[in-house]
């Protein structure tokens, strides 16, 4: 019997990130990279299912629902992600930003503001001097990633250099589902190093795994382990343009991942559920999950993130209701 | 040109071979109008220890053939029962007292039983067996299993046919069996023995025990290691207090109570369970 | 490492309301459609949460017992037996909308008098309840299609005995079978949960089921002894302690009572190291922990492939501290109160001697209330095969991990017990699974799940476990006589 051949790509060294080089050891190439990820555990999608909807029976009252509600406002990157965008509307995000609700001073900032990369002068120009909130834009061809290395380097360079504080990266989900997980890694390394700023900084990394393609929860999982060996500083759920965007099985396979990564390494990676998180109650039941699975430490703004352009206005309501006794409505927060 | 007959040795039949009983004991079987016709071995404790622990290593190797396979082998007894008809007829009218008609029709039936059961070996289970249509995402089947080892006490006056009618029930799913034969007729049971090892029947699959039933039956009955126990003709004995002595450690009983046809798929599924096994379903 | 619950996990208090329960402050018998006094002194029922005293029942004595068989007898023959299918049918329908109606009653009324918390009696014991009834109900107009051929007919009265561990659970388990197959029934629930039992016999009342076919007995174990040894019972059904089931065995033997026992278990739980670990970590809290550990068919020895034993020990560890023990009453509970002072004394017992006889002892670090009956999760490594703890049943929320090298190793492990009500097996793999499940002594066998029931689905176990199947079509044919007037041999 004839030596299987290897093919040429499977030895491709890989390029060093740090992570990687530690955790598979040696010289990281497409192969050891390949062995890892399929040497990780399976997920069985029914227990993971029934896990993820035991969270969802949780209680949350008085002081607890309070405490989640401002919670839920802290962890938010107010979003806006149309072609529509104007400086206008951005600037009224902002606005919006920096005082969720003008009736209630003691409402806390969001976390970050999230936009396109040409729209993140404007977020900086609103901003002025502050810097609690940060700037997140969607760099390297966001939403479907379909573009050259080069062109999502420049992308990416663009925004940190317009000022982003906190880069979203998509991956490119026809390279890894068609096994290339090689060449996803590198695209992932090299887009970090993208981030770099002049003074040797980094803008923060998130990487996009876009669940909603990616099938199954093994693929997501594993997809999740790539993002982080590759140097991910998050893991992020969907780019919240393809259906079904962040669930809740699909957060939890995830924030299994980081409790893992954290047991392996002692490091902290953070995990961002987008898109399809519209109310209080849903958000709630998210926090719960975080709580239980990795801790209430993951409860803050450098771990854990909710991508959503809805939301907040819910939230507002919810605590507006906790404030007053009675229930409020639409004309009574402002829109997006 | 005159022949001295050479009477066969009736001995006990444990794990595929034949032995004495470890006690020595023989006792005399008449036939029906008191003649002596020869000597059976008069089994001990000792021996019906022996065939349980027979019955047990037998198990996993009987019940794990496939189903077609038992079949199989449950047909190649009719096969040889039927090439040894004239020997099954012979004692059965020495010691059953059946005239030649009724000895032919009495071995017929019972080779008709054995291919009656061995065609039920690969189909009782999808009569028996179901999948379950439970509220999740579950796969969920019910099928009969084998029960174990399974201890029988023939019927007293069953000749050739009862014993078939006890142990087919019992090893066509995939239990090893201990059989009392009857204590005034044994000899059917013993030339059975001989007919199941030169079948493929593996050693141990059936044993069968001769002697007094009620000196036996209780050791069998009390038998922590056997998990079935059939007592549906056993009136010649205290079936009561064998099923009482069963209870210790839930042995399942076949009682003359509960009406189950000697010839019927109730009787083989009696000496079945059924295990349900849920496997979650889900595409991703 | 999840951090020590702080702030938001400090769940704010969520208690379920008891105002809309009702009770009385005594409940008779429920003999023969109405509530009666009874002969038998009076007891209290308390709440294993705080102590405290909830209501008080009837201690049915033997002539109550009679009376209630009578009640049954004289049901079936004038009323029951005689009914359509179809029209039986109907009344089963009936309670099973009225236990959904008042489920959120009958949820408070399980976790007050049970101790089990309210996210399980609520989502679990009482859905499931009226799940059974509706699925019984479709049978009892469809009985000739249960496989028993043509000529079925009920068996007549039927005696049955419950537990406690899933008290409302169980007498649907009982009654429903036993009513769509044409059948009447006596029940005696268990003497420290006879609560929600008295309830459904309000529910009985309001879905106007005729009288007698339904009678509910209150009692300990001297009431279940007359009621099982009754001459005039003609089918025994019981749940509980192999100890009492193989009593009633033994009680039975030589009559035509037909007999059904769903008795202890001493379940495996094998975890390979190719399982969907963190649905195994899931798997094995679900099987040992799900009611305080009182389920016949707990996963309470955990096998787990050696080579990834310190990694799921370490895991479960580190999840089981994050089980939130307390009010039973609170929705966000995971585990409740033990049942009683008799039962957390066992749990004691055992797990003493698990220490004695070399075991690791390790519980979850949970603050145990000072009124009521409570263990914390616990889990035992280094346990033996011949340890105490490792062949006894227990009960409760207490879990005794082994190690297995080979498939064949395990297997050998999971079957070395006199019980084989179920097992479990974690593997991605399905051929081992199956492989597996087929070797595997053992009723019920749940491959990357465990602890799910359902109506359509039997439950029942091998050898020490019991005899005979509830749930599903097997499930109904216990209620079933098939003989039909004996032919005798073919001879």
């Amino acid at each position: 019997m004839a030596t299987a051949k290897i093919p040429e790509a499977t030895s491709t060294l890989l390029a060093p990130a740090e992570r990687a080089l530690q955790v598979i050891g040696g010289d990281v190439s497409d192969a050891s990279l390949r062995q890892y990820l399929e040497g990780l555990s399976p997920v069985d999608a029914v227990g993971l299912h029934a896990r993820a909807a035991s969270f969802q029976t949780r209680s949350i009252k008085a002081a607890s629902k309070k405490t989640a509600l401002d919670t839920i406002i802290t962890l938010t990157d107010l979003t806006t992600l149309e072609g529509a965008d104007t400086r206008g509307k951005v600037r009224s995000l902002v606005a919006k930003a920096i005082t969720p609700d003008a009736g209630d001073p003691s409402t806390p900032t969001v976390a970050a503001v999230c936009v396109y990369g040409d729209m993140v002068p404007h977020v900086r120009e609103a901003l002025g001097a502050r810097t609690d909130i940060a700037i997140a834009a969607v760099a390297t061809a966001f939403p479907s990633g379909r573009a050259s290395l080069a062109v999502k380097i420049a992308d990416t360079k663009d925004a940190v250099a317009a000022g982003a504080d906190e880069i979203d990266m998509v991956i490119d989900r026809g390279a890894f589902l068609s096994g290339r997980y090689g060449e996803v890694f590198d695209q992932i390394v090299a887009v970090k190093e993208a981030c770099r700023r002049a003074d040797g900084t980094y803008a923060h990394l998130k990487v996009i795994l876009e669940t909603g393609e990616l099938n199954t929860y093994d693929n997501v999982r594993k997809a999740s382990w790539l993002a982080i060996l590759a140097g991910g500083d998050f893991i992020k759920t969907s780019t919240g343009k393809v259906s079904p965007a962040a669930t809740m099985p699909v957060t939890l396979t995830m924030l299994h991942v980081v409790r893992d990564w954290k047991r392996l390494t002692g490091e902290n990676i953070g995990v961002k559920p987008a898109g399809g998180i519209r109310s209080s109650k849903d958000a709630i039941r998210y926090l719960v999950m975080v709580a239980e699975t990795v801790g209430s430490t993951w409860l803050h703004p450098h771990l854990f993130r909710f991508g959503a352009s809805s939301l907040l206005n819910d939230v507002l309501l919810q605590r507006q209701k906790m404030t007053t006794g009675r229930y409020s409505g639409s004309a009574y927060v402002t829109e997006g | 040109m005159s022949h001295v007959s050479v009477p066969k040795t009736y001995k006990l039949y444990i794990g595929g071979a034949f032995p004495r009983s470890e006690s020595g004991r023989v006792y005399p079987v008449n036939d029906s109008s008191g003649e002596f016709v020869a000597h059976a071995a008069q089994a001990s404790r000792k021996d019906a220890r022996d065939a349980v622990v027979a019955a047990r290593a037998a198990l996993s190797g009987w019940s794990g053939t496939t189903s077609y396979n038992r079949g199989q082998v449950l047909y190649r007894i009719a096969e040889l029962l039927e090439g040894r008809r004239g020997q099954f007829i012979d004692e059965l009218r020495a010691t059953d007292g059946l005239t030649a008609g009724a000895a032919r029709t009495h071995v017929n039936t019972a080779i008709d039983t054995w291919v009656w059961y061995a065609g039920w070996a690969d189909k009782y289970a999808q009569v028996a067996g179901n999948t379950n249509p439970v509220s999740g995402p579950y796969f969920n089947i019910s099928t009969p299993e084998p029960m174990g080892v399974v201890a029988a006490i023939a019927p007293q006056d069953g000749g050739l046919l009862g014993l078939v009618e006890t142990i087919a029930p019992i090893i066509v799913s995939g239990n090893t069996a201990v059989v009392v034969a009857s204590e005034t007729s044994p000899f059917a049971a013993i030339s059975l023995g001989e007919v199941m090892a030169t079948s493929d029947v593996p050693g141990g699959v059936v044993n069968v025990l001769t002697g007094v039933s009620t000196e036996i039956a209780p050791w069998l009955a009390g038998h922590a290691d056997v998990n079935g126990l059939d007592v549906s003709e056993a009136q010649h004995c205290d079936w009561v207090e064998l099923q009482i002595a069963a209870a210790e450690t839930l042995t399942r009983v076949l009682s003359p109570t509960q009406g189950i046809e000697p010839r019927s798929l109730e009787r083989l599924t009696f000496f079945t369970e059924t295990k349900t096994v849920w496997h979650t379903k889900s595409l991703i | 490492m999840p951090d020590a619950p702080e702030g938001f996990l400090d769940y704010a208090p969520a208690p379920e309301s008891t105002s809309l329960l009702s009770l009385k402050e005594q409940y008779g018998l429920f003999i023969n459609g109405d509530f009666v006094e009874g002969s038998g002194s009076p007891f209290a029922t308390i709440s294993p949460a705080t102590e405290k005293t909830i209501t008080h029942v009837t201690e049915a004595s033997e002539g109550d017992v009679d009376a209630a068989v009578q009640a049954a007898r004289g049901a079936f023959d004038t009323t029951w037996s005689r009914m359509s299918g179809s029209e039986r049918g109907k009344y089963l329908f009936r309670i099973a909308r009225l236990i959904q109606e008042r489920a959120r009653e009958l949820a408070v009324a399980e976790t007050l008098d049970n101790g089990k918390p309210i996210k399980e009696s609520r989502d679990v014991d009482v859905p499931l309840a009226a799940a059974w009834f509706f699925y019984y109900a479709g049978w009892a107009d469809k009985l000739e299609y249960a496989g028993a051929g043509p000529q079925v007919r009920p068996l007549g009265v039927a005696a049955q005995v419950i537990p406690w561990n899933f008290p409302l659970l169980m007498l649907a388990w009982k009654i429903a079978p036993a009513l769509a197959a044409g059948n009447t029934v006596v029940i005696k629930p268990a003497e420290t949960t006879p609560l929600s039992a008295l309830l459904f016999a309000e529910i009985l009342q309001q879905a106007d089921l005729p009288p007698g076919v339904v009678n509910i007995i209150t009692g300990a174990g001297t009431t279940g002894r007359f009621l099982v040894e009754h001459p005039d019972v003609n089918k025994v059904a019981f749940t509980g302690s192999t100890a009492v089931g193989r009593e009633i065995a033994r009680a039975v033997a030589g009559t035509d009572k037909k007999l059904t026992l769903e008795l202890g278990g001493k379940a495996a739980n094998i975890v390979f190291d190719d399982a969907p670990l963190e649905q195994a970590i899931e798997g094995i809290v679900d099987g040992i922990f799900f009611n305080q550990g009182h389920v016949c068919c707990a996963g309470s020895r955990l096998l787990v492939q050696e080579n990834i034993e310190e990694e799921v020990v370490s895991r479960l560890k580190e999840r089981l501290s994050t089980l939130r023990l307390g009010d039973p009453l609170d929705k966000n509970t995971d585990i409740g109160a033990v049942n009683s002072a008799a039962q957390l004394e066992r749990i004691r017992t055992l797990s003493q001697a698990g220490e004695e006889e070399g075991a690791e002892r390790w519980s979850a670090p949970c603050t145990i209330p000072d009124q009521g009956f409570w263990w914390a999760p616990t889990v035992f490594t280094g346990v033996e095969t011949s340890h105490r703890i490792a062949r006894e049943e227990i009960f409760g929320p207490v879990l005794s991990v082994m190690s297995f090298r080979t498939p064949a190793e395990a297997i050998a492990k999971a079957n070395n017990t006199p019980y084989g009500l179920s097992a479990g097996i974690w593997s991605d793999k399905g051929s081992k699974v199956l492989a597996v499940a087929d070797k595997l002594h053992a009723g019920v066998i749940w491959s990357n799940t465990y602890n799910r029931f359902d109506p359509a689905s039997p439950f029942g176990g091998y050898k020490e476990s019991g005899y005979g199947r509830e749930g599903g079509r097997h499930g109904l044919l216990a209620y079933l006589s098939t003989a039909t007037t004996r032919k005798g041999r073919t001879r």
